[in-house]
């Protein structure tokens, strides 16, 4: 027989949180839902819980298929099921879809009761923070007082180290992959290339598009292609496609796709327009921007002061949108202010993508990072 | 007890050796930690607050799998993630030959620790001696089990060599426990020929003058 490594079907639920919630920025907002789902059983203390924190362009499904036919699971598979990193015989996982995202949770194109039309840019600019507050209202609408862990990576790690400081009796261990106390001016420099691509769109129509034939699709497109060549790295690429043309022998001379890197990130564009909502990228990517630890709390060191997690820190050689030096900088932080802290720096070259990719070696290290953890 | 700390108890001499400096509930840095035995040593019977630096992907995982807290990086690269003085001791078990440059390391740890314990293989021992004056050969023993062209031990050291060395910088001795062929060594005779007699020694050295 054929060994189990999948949670299998699987079905997106939803909560919605009655309460105003207050934001960041000031606003408020009232209701709020929250897509999520989760593998394997919740034990009677309740106490075998795991967060999973998404990034970007993430969503709620995060292991298993939707139906029989499903081809596609969730976008972190190969590390959530039985046996795997984050092992379903043991723990239970948790996965939601972040504030201001647009699969299922509250976002700019959800229904604003007061106009009874999509918020669309009326939709209040969110943080990070803003994410984990709505994350710890599902937490406790479960019933648990206390994770066993969060776990996210890129933005999901973000979430992930705001978990820690903010609610720091509310979780046992934090695993933060491939992600930073703030973002690069790099960083926020290529989320800035996204965002003029889509309001650049005159589809965008000031974000006042739901109930339009057209959408600002070729702005989000440009946007993603812009944002996948900073998930690779130049040695990933040239493996990956060289100057290898597409579907041709000799060049073109127009310009039509000549090269196959051309043709993929067209296609990543293409295939993301029909997933992703634009007005929702706008407010993520700003909301990674907003994200500083040092800023808000006057250094790192400070912002780790009342933190009781164990911590695991997993960056990759190549990642050069949030490099092994910005993970350095937390391990430093955590270690000057005496907190349990494990850093790993991954050998890959799969530049960022790595989190998505290099599910052995990080299962190894979860794993047994993960058994201490009760 | 578990299958770590006996696995960890009979290994080696130089770990009972480290443990018995090590004063109950310090703040202890391993370079070069390996698989993390003596950490997990010093964390079980001297309830040290340990911390380990290790290069090897392998090493790290069981490492983590001990519980243990450990920095995956290069100490050749120095130890720019630690504070002045913020250990109070900074160990560097059976790695000191295997570094780039020793001299800044020993000049690191110094900065980090408090106090230093550094173990390390002595080349002028009479064996290995023997190998050179006698075979013509590269020496090869137990401790320095590799050839010449495939040995990490790329700065080998003796006795002497490191005396003199913390002569000229200035560091202080404060304790050269003497072992050969697993037992610490403690005769007058012994020590007179220290240099010769010696397979290993364990220094704890410090930059200011201190007690142990």
């Amino acid at each position: 027989m054929e060994k189990i490594t999948s949670v299998g079907v699987v079905e997106t639920q939803y909560f919605t949180c009655n309460e105003e919630i207050k934001l960041e920025c000031g606003d408020t907002l009232k209701p709020v839902t929250v897509a999520y789902e989760t593998y394997g059983k919740l034990n009677q203390a309740k106490d075998n819980a795991i967060l999973i924190l998404h990034a970007l362009s993430g969503n709620a499904h995060a292991a298993g298929y939707h139906n029989e036919e499903d081809k596609k699971p969730g976008w972190w598979e190969d590390m959530i099921g039985p046996g795997k990193a984050f092992d379903t015989d043991k723990y239970c996982l948790i996965c939601s879809n972040f504030l201001g995202g647009c699969s299922g949770t509250t976002g700019p194109s959800s229904i604003n009761p007061k106009t009874n039309r999509p918020y669309a840019s009326d939709f209040p600019v969110i943080t990070i923070e803003d994410m984990v507050k709505i994350q710890v209202k599902l937490v406790d609408h479960l019933g648990i007082d206390k994770l066993l862990s969060v776990a996210g990576g890129s933005m999901g790690g973000m979430q992930a180290l705001e978990w820690a400081i903010s609610y720091p009796y509310k979780i046992k261990s934090c695993i933060v992959i491939a992600s930073t106390s703030r973002l690069s001016a790099q960083g926020i420099a290529f989320n800035e290339v996204g965002r003029k691509a889509i309001t650049a769109d005159p589809f965008w129509n000031n974000g006042h598009y739901y109930n339009e034939d057209k959408k600002p699709d070729k702005g989000l497109a440009l946007a993603r292609m812009v944002a996948h060549i900073t998930y690779l790295s130049e040695e990933s690429m040239h493996q990956k496609f060289g100057r290898r043309l597409q579907d041709k022998v000799n060049l073109d001379f127009s310009f039509d796709i000549d090269f196959q890197v051309e043709s993929y990130l067209r296609h990543q564009g293409k295939s993301f327009v029909g997933r992703f909502d634009a007005n929702s990228y706008l407010y993520i990517t700003k909301a990674m921007d907003y994200f500083d630890l040092v800023e808000k709390h006057g250094s790192l060191c400070n912002a780790f002061n009342k933190v009781l997690a164990k911590f695991l820190i997993i960056s990759y050689t190549t990642d050069w949108l949030f490099p092994p030096v910005q993970s350095k900088e937390i391990v430093r932080a955590l270690m000057n202010m005496d907190k349990e802290v494990t850093y790993c720096d991954i050998d890959s070259p799969f530049g960022h993508d790595a989190f998505l990719l290099e599910a052995e070696r990080q299962t190894k290290i979860i794993k047994s990072f993960l058994k201490d953890i009760s | 007890m578990n299958e770590h700390y006996k696995k960890s108890q009979g290994l080696h001499l130089n770990y009972a050796v480290i443990s018995d400096f090590i004063a109950e509930g310090s703040k202890v840095l391993d370079l070069g930690c390996g698989s993390g035995d003596l950490l997990y040593l010093l964390k079980e019977k001297k309830n040290a607050q340990g911390r380990g630096v290790e290069i090897d992907n392998d090493n790290v995982i069981q490492c983590i799998e001990k519980g243990l807290s450990v920095f995956q990086g290069d100490i050749d690269e120095g130890l720019k993630e630690y504070q002045d003085q913020s250990y109070d001791y900074v160990i560097l078990n059976q790695t000191l030959q295997c570094t780039h440059k020793p001299d800044y390391v020993i000049q690191e740890m110094l900065r980090v620790g408090k106090k230093i314990v550094i173990s390390f293989p002595n080349f002028a021992y009479w064996k290995v001696r023997n190998d050179l004056f006698f075979g013509g050969r590269m020496p090869k023993s137990k401790i320095l089990p590799f050839e010449w062209y495939n040995t990490p031990n790329i700065h080998l050291v003796t006795i002497k060599d490191f005396r003199e060395f913390c002569e000229k910088r200035e560091i202080t001795i404060l304790k050269e426990v003497l072992t050969t062929r697993a037992e610490v060594k403690t005769s007058i005779f012994h020590k007179l020929f220290a240099n010769l007699l010696t397979e290993e020694v364990i220094f704890v050295i410090s930059n200011k003058v201190q007690c142990l």
